[in-house]
């Protein structure tokens, strides 16, 4: 089977316009950042550039493991699966995650997880980031 | 609006008492969308008539508009205040990270009244606004210093804005900027003096709510189509490439660059301070505004040698666009593209507006030329074209303000000449130190008619710049009613809140298309009737404070340089201000 799984490419072709970030809340039919799974901050100070922060997508998630009710389920491939049903919103995958990729559902009180859907790439105007579709042998 | 939208509330913050409010205002962003239609009715409503510009009295009010967190290039921020430069309305626009940071901490707009005894700054997030402490930062020099600091100490990265001021806006120069994310601006008339004046070093700001939208079908479809045509447009292209210094070149050849104080409009070292060599030799790295995918924002990368330590180096950037490069660069001569850079971080350290400036500094050199002033008034410095070393340590002292001669500077040319003389060369427009284009009557009739007194009010330039291609010159009426309607479409812009460098792409109809996702039915007829009311608003406040079109001086400077339509006539530019004076206050 093939999974799909978002990089970045170039940190040094971002211009730090956040219309990625604008891209992912839009998913859910809303303006706004409240719903972004992306985080695009400058790394001290915007003359030095910037920082990407996306998903890994890692085939052992640390995020998954410290989850108390698993709500996080690793996905076939790499990154997981919320299930907001069991997530009890104690922000444990936050602290877990090495690169702050899991941003927070201020509104709901639930992870933002990004799910590697590349709606963000279509809208990166430099291609900082890219969408791959990897095969991977079944688990 | 859609119900509920947050862009109804106003954040009031009272610097004297230490407390905050949030007041709901939804029939005033029902009917003045936001923006600069919001913050005229704001200032109106909270500014006290005859109020010093450097009283507690006077409020400064940001605001933004239904399209900020929502479209792209909708990336800019209103402030509003009295000015200290003209002591009339202060309208500055800026973008960085502010409108993006305003909206989407829930308001539409922020009230700032009275005034500390105590240095302060804020520290906005959601709900809840901290008065955080400034004693350490007050008497800290450098805007990029304070930038800093705040940068470590709050929380937020990527969310937030960082207003801050630098010396000048502490020595309340009346033309200290407010300098955000490091590289924008709040730049004309005197908002970094009125920070200073209420002993405000910064605010900072952070949000990152959803906004909901009426129609995400809706939304998605027309978000794609504005996307589309900014990234792929070619009306957008000059401002990704060179950026707007691509202006130096074709001004130059138009000769239309104001040059050694307007002496002349031709600068025959223009090439080398032009787009073309600072992309060439020095262009570091381009950044963006939040939620713009143009970003035009050109870094240029100047390495500079330590003189007593070999092998020691360091390498700044500097953000440079076509008004700086004019005002510190061809206006007084500077001849390189490193002089150039070396003065403009110089003024950005301090936070100064570029344009007054370098204005300044050109009334200054030519002042001391003629022996209006001498070694005396200027603390021994021989001010000089071209000699940006010494131009650094005149800037030095305009803020310091070591005498009498320094003190009346920091006031703007319009101030020092009526003290010292050399009016005729003061080149200011309404209190406002010109901009860089001496393309022809427009310009000027713009200069002067315009609600800010900026080339940005009804874009007088590209009246001219059409004029000279065409070689039609049109009439001082038709000037008038052109400059009119631009103004008045600009205003729907600036309450939205879009960059004007949008302006190609944000039509009417497609502006009506993108109210429409947020709630507001309105057609292009509509629209056109609002900005003529907002700009009403505007000239009311103006009338009430002082402002008389009949009042309005022009610099004899304009009229002894021709410009690429011919020498300008006085009465050209009266008839023009008479006929914009006789239709400012209709409706269409």
């Amino acid at each position: 089977m093939s999974i799909r799984k978002l990089s970045v490419v170039d940190i040094n072709l971002c211009v730090g316009c956040q219309s990625c970030m604008f891209a992912c809340a839009r998913r859910f039919g809303e303006a706004g950042l409240g719903k972004s799974a992306i985080n695009v901050r400058s790394a001290g100070g915007i003359e030095r550039g910037f920082i990407v922060v996306v998903c890994r997508a890692c085939p052992d998630p640390p995020c998954a493991k410290v989850c108390p009710a698993d709500a996080l389920e690793p996905r076939s491939g790499g990154g997981v699966i919320l299930s907001p049903r069991r997530c009890i919103g104690c922000q444990l995958c936050v602290d877990a995650c090495t690169i702050q990729a899991i941003l927070w559902d201020e509104e709901m009180n639930k992870p933002l997880i990004c799910v590697h859907c590349g709606m963000c790439v279509d809208f990166c105007p430099y291609s900082v980031i890219k969408l791959e579709t990897t095969e991977v042998g079944q688990s | 609006m859609i119900k509920g939208d947050p862009l109804s509330r106003v954040l009031f913050v009272d610097l004297s008492l230490r407390r905050f409010w949030i007041e709901e205002r939804q029939d005033l962003f029902e009917e003045r969308l936001g923006g600069a239609g919001a913050a005229i009715e704001l200032l109106q409503e909270e500014c006290k008539r005859g109020v010093d510009p450097l009283d507690p009295r006077n409020p400064i009010v940001f605001a933004v508009g239904p399209l900020n967190g929502v479209f792209p290039l909708a990336s800019k921020t209103v402030a509003m205040f009295k000015s200290p430069l003209t002591g009339n309305l202060g309208e500055s626009h800026a973008g960085g990270r502010s409108a993006v940071a305003i909206r989407l901490a829930g308001y539409g707009a922020i009230v700032i009244k009275g005034a500390s005894d105590t240095p302060v700054y804020l520290a906005i997030q959601d709900d809840r606004v901290n008065f955080r402490d400034a004693s350490v930062l007050w008497g800290m020099q450098s805007s990029y210093t304070v930038g800093r600091v705040i940068r470590e100490r709050e929380s937020g990265g990527g969310i937030r804005t960082i207003m801050r001021i630098g010396g000048a806006g502490e020595k309340l120069v009346s033309y200290a900027s407010v300098v955000t994310e490091t590289y924008r601006h709040f730049g004309r008339l005197g908002l970094g003096a009125v920070f200073g004046s209420k002993k405000l070093k910064a605010v900072m700001i952070q949000g990152k709510r959803a906004v909901k939208v009426g129609d995400p079908k809706l939304c998605r479809e027309t978000y794609r189509e504005l996307y589309d045509a900014i990234t792929e447009s070619p009306a957008m292209k000059k401002y990704h490439d060179l950026g707007t210094p691509m202006n130096v070149n074709g001004l130059n050849e138009l000769k239309a660059l104001p040059t050694q104080n307007l002496k002349r409009a031709y600068f025959k070292a223009a090439h080398s301070i032009s787009g073309e060599v600072f992309a060439e030799g020095f262009l570091g790295r381009r950044v963006a505004c939040a939620h713009c995918p143009v970003a035009c924002i050109h870094l240029a990368a100047l390495r500079l040698p330590y003189e007593d330590e070999p092998y020691f180096y360091k390498t700044l950037m500097i953000s440079y666009d076509y008004e700086l490069i004019y005002a510190l660069g061809s206006l007084l001569e500077v001849d390189s593209a490193e002089g150039v850079l070396r003065l403009v971080e110089a003024v950005e350290t301090f936070g100064l507006d570029a344009m007054s400036s370098g204005v300044a500094l050109a009334w200054a050199t030519e002042a001391q030329e003629r022996g209006l002033i001498t070694e005396k008034e200027t603390a021994g410095l021989k001010l000089r074209w071209s000699d940006f070393d010494t131009y650094i340590k005149a800037v030095e002292l305009i803020v310091e303000q070591p005498n009498d001669f320094y003190r009346a500077l920091a006031r703007g040319v319009g101030y020092a000449s009526s003290i010292y003389g050399g009016q005729d060369f003061a080149l200011a427009f309404g209190g406002n130190e010109m901009s860089g284009y001496h393309t022809g009557p427009a310009a000027h009739i713009g200069h002067l008619t315009g609600a800010r007194h900026s080339h940005l009010d009804g874009a007088g330039y590209s009246i001219d710049e059409r004029a000279a291609t065409s070689g039609k010159s049109p009439t001082a009426v038709e000037i008038a009613d052109r400059l009119l309607e631009e103004e008045r479409w600009r205003q729907i812009l600036s309450s939205l809140v879009v960059c004007f460098f949008a302006r190609g792409i944000y039509k009417p109809q497609v502006v009506a298309k993108a109210l429409r996702v947020m709630g507001y039915e309105l057609t292009s007829e509509d629209l056109m009737r609002k900005g003529a009311e907002i700009l009403k608003s505007k000239h009311e406040y103006k009338a009430s404070e002082g402002f008389d079109f009949s009042r309005l001086k022009l610099p004899r400077r304009i009229l002894e340089t021709p410009t690429p339509l011919g020498y300008l006539t006085e009465d050209l530019i009266k008839d023009g201000i008479r006929a914009y004076a006789g239709k400012i206050m209709l409706s269409q």
